[in-house]
């Protein structure tokens, strides 16, 4: 299973505390993992990207074992810490602003 | 016993605002979607139980919430708590924040930019839902205006939506440029004796008018003038702030300009200039009490530079003439170092004998007055800055 962090406002969304997890049919990317995120909670759909072309939404970020995956190809495998949940996959609101 | 429902959309989430029909005690609850904006939240007319509320984030983007219950339990359509959030065969049910402009041959129309605010062509981009609009029989039937502008309908309470794409495919729909708040529908007037008619104002295209219910959509501004246009006096491109029709009279439309009040008596083939006395006809907010047709209330806001009231004195201004002549009703306002704004979607009355007037600032305070606007009192004074203001008059 895939660990994955949410920001605090989807969590409210998806009516979840803490981390959530989600199981990955083959090789745990972005989009695999997006994708069985916004299966489990449909809810998100359109939050984090958008519903059509599925582009990142500006001011969401991903993080995984303090690398910044935000503008990586959505078919990048993760590393193997998030594949195997040793390590949680993080959406993050971005910082705009003080 | 009569209630009223006070229904408040903030910068920072949503209240919902109870009185019983005396107007005196309130019960405030919230906030409710707490840290989102919320432009707006509105009941249906048909079933004062089904709300609907526009939920946003410059982050996470649009979500549309429904309550079944008068505000008590919300849920996104398509979602609801405790259901599979999969159909049968898999497919994810929520649709409801999916707002996606329709671009098919059968629009006729491959609109793909209108005008930025320097001219330029900019690509249509959906922003965020800014008014509900309930229908006035269905309760499962709702319009939305949408940013960039846009009307879109459900009628299956809010699962999904559907552009009305014929108001966007109107031939000056390249043209539109947006307000300094966005290119937005933000106003939809439904005609309750003319099923089909609808009127939806947008800043800054204009005023719109649909008689075959969305289908096909002609611009109705003759007799508008805005010094910002090449041509003061074009069919489109006026910054229209807001418009207002009493249901027994729905020829007769009132509207808030960026600048000037106006006035039209023929559903809006026409328009003419009813600012009168006012110290200044610029602001936002327009509305039309709710037993007397030719009583009218604005907000006049100092300018479009300095969004808040002259002197200091926050004041609503009233017309029992249809306009033209107007009084200010300051009784239990704040008449000096005020300054704050009341947005275009901050006002509203209930339909008590004695009509009720309310309205929210940017200040986060919400005014009520139960006489018509003679007196004033706060409700709240200390929410985030209102968006907002929608009553419900309950039985």
């Amino acid at each position: 299973m895939i660990r994955v962090v949410l920001p605090y406002h989807l969590r409210t969304l998806a009516h979840v505390d803490g981390e959530v997890t989600v199981a990955v049919e083959g090789e745990a990317t972005q989009r695999s993992v997006l994708d069985a995120l916004e299966a489990s909670y449909p809810m998100l759909r359109g939050t984090i990207r958008d519903q059509v072309t599925h582009k990142r939404r500006p001011f969401v970020r991903f993080f995984a074992c303090k690398e910044d995956f935000s503008n990586a190809p959505p078919d990048t495998p993760l590393p193997k810490e998030v594949a195997t949940g040793a390590e949680p996959f993080l959406v993050v609101g971005a910082i705009a602003g003080g | 016993m009569t209630r009223v429902r006070v229904l408040v959309g903030t910068k920072k989430g949503a209240f919902v605002l109870e009185s019983d029909g005396q107007r005196e005690r309130w019960d405030v609850s919230g906030p409710l979607f707490a840290g989102w904006e919320i432009y707006h939240l509105k009941g249906s007319p048909a079933d004062p139980n089904r709300l609907y509320a526009s939920q946003s984030s410059g982050w996470f983007g649009q979500i549309i919430q429904r309550s079944d219950d008068g505000g008590k339990t919300w849920h996104q359509p398509g979602t609801p708590p405790g259901e599979p959030t999969a159909t049968p065969d898999g497919m994810p049910k929520a649709e409801s924040n999916k707002f996606v402009y329709d671009t098919s041959p059968e629009t006729g129309k491959a609109l793909t930019t209108h005008q930025w605010y320097d001219g330029t062509p900019h690509p249509w981009e959906f922003a965020r839902v800014w008014h509900l609009e309930p229908s006035l029989t269905d309760p499962n039937t709702v319009y939305a205006g949408v940013e960039d502008a846009a009307l879109f309908r459900s009628t299956d309470g809010g699962q999904t939506w559907h552009e009305l794409a014929g108001l966007r495919g109107h031939e000056s729909g390249a043209g539109w440029m947006p307000g300094a708040g966005g290119l937005a529908a933000h106003t939809i007037l439904q005609d309750p004796t003319a099923p089909g008619r609808i009127f939806v104002a947008i800043s800054a295209a204009g005023v719109f008018r649909t008689d075959d219910a969305g289908a096909t959509w002609r611009p109705t501004n003759r007799g508008l003038q805005s010094q910002f246009m090449p041509d003061p006096t074009a069919e489109v491109g006026h910054c229209v702030h807001r418009i207002a029709m009493h249901p027994s009279h729905p020829n007769v439309l009132f509207m808030q300009k960026h600048w000037d009040v106006m006035r039209s008596d023929d559903a809006g083939e026409s328009w003419h200039e009813i600012s009168g006395n006012l110290p200044t006809d610029f602001g936002f907010p327009i509305d039309v009490h709710a037993h007397e047709p030719e009583t009218v209330y604005v907000v006049p806001i100092k300018s479009d530079s300095e969004h808040f009231p002259l002197e200091g004195k926050l004041r609503v201004y009233r017309s029992r003439t249809g306009g033209n002549e107007w009084e200010a009703l300051s009784n239990g306002l704040p008449q000096r170092d005020c300054y704050v704004n009341v947005l275009r979607d901050a006002m509203a009355v209930d339909s008590l004998d004695s009509c009720g007037v309310y309205f929210g600032t940017t200040g986060g305070q919400v005014y009520a007055s139960t006489d018509a606007g003679d007196h004033w009192a706060p409700i709240v004074r200390d929410l985030p800055a209102v968006v907002s203001v929608e009553v419900q008059t309950l039985p």
